[in-house]
């Protein structure tokens, strides 16, 4: 879906790294779910394609579940990244 | 059912009290604390900060619960999970769970526990002698998860 704005949410090492915690962005056409908007970031270069890696672990929630690769995005979704857990 | 993501230290004691407060059907409560311990993977700890997802965190851990609820008679379930500055000896944790009997209780409170270590959104920063360092999941807690999936 383009045209479709979307919140992106980036915790722990990955919002220190990337050094960013939030952003708004605008869906580009084609990007429709999780793992091509992924691959999107990561091709911003940098620390982006260092933490964004397909090799890297990495966990994504959508509208604070989480969710697959193959999950689809909408407009007005919350998009999070953030490293596997360590709570508890 | 509660969950609290708090800064502040928690009462084990008068909050088991609570719950038990009024409720005669209750025949067990189990309950977990986790602590701050002074090492982890061979280096002294100092401190630790706890970031979380706030909004995420409450919503994980509530459908955890909802889980443990489906598996077993729970009559009450209560979650404190502290977050910022910690240091060793400092309670991180805190899991209860009132039901009928103790079967239900420590299994549903053991699972509680399983499933908040690898689907909760906290994340640990530790201090060592060697600076600040994120710490990494261990594929022990996933392991630990998986043994409720059948």
């Amino acid at each position: 879906m383009s045209g479709a704005t979307v919140t992106l949410l980036y915790f722990a090492r990955l919002r220190e790294s990337l050094g960013l915690a939030r952003e708004e962005m605008l869906l580009p056409a084609g990007v429709q779910t999780l793992q091509v908007l992924r691959a999107h970031l990561a091709a911003r270069g940098g620390a982006w394609a260092e933490e964004m890696a397909p090799a890297r672990k990495l966990r994504a929630a959508v509208n604070q579940t989480l969710a697959q690769g193959d999950a689809p995005l909408k407009a007005g979704d919350e998009v999070a990244f953030f490293p596997p857990v360590t709570g508890g | 059912m509660s969950v609290r993501i708090q800064e502040a230290d928690f009462d084990t004691a008068a909050e088991i009290a609570a719950m038990r407060r009024g409720n005669p059907k209750i025949g067990a409560i189990a309950s977990f604390i986790g602590v701050v311990r002074d090492i982890n993977d061979g280096d002294a700890v100092s401190m630790m900060t706890l970031e979380h997802y706030p909004g995420m965190t409450e919503r994980s851990i509530g459908a955890i619960i909802d889980q443990a609820r489906g598996r077993w008679e729970v009559l009450d379930a209560l979650v404190i999970h502290r977050v910022g500055t910690l240091k060793p000896t400092d309670q991180i944790v805190l899991v209860v769970v009132a039901c009928s009997h103790r079967g239900d209780a420590f299994a549903a409170c053991e699972f509680i526990m399983d499933y908040l270590k690898t689907q909760a959104p906290f994340w640990k920063k530790e201090v060592t002698p060697q600076g600040a360092r994120w710490v990494d999941a261990r594929a022990s807690d996933d392991e630990a998860a998986g043994r409720w999936r059948n």
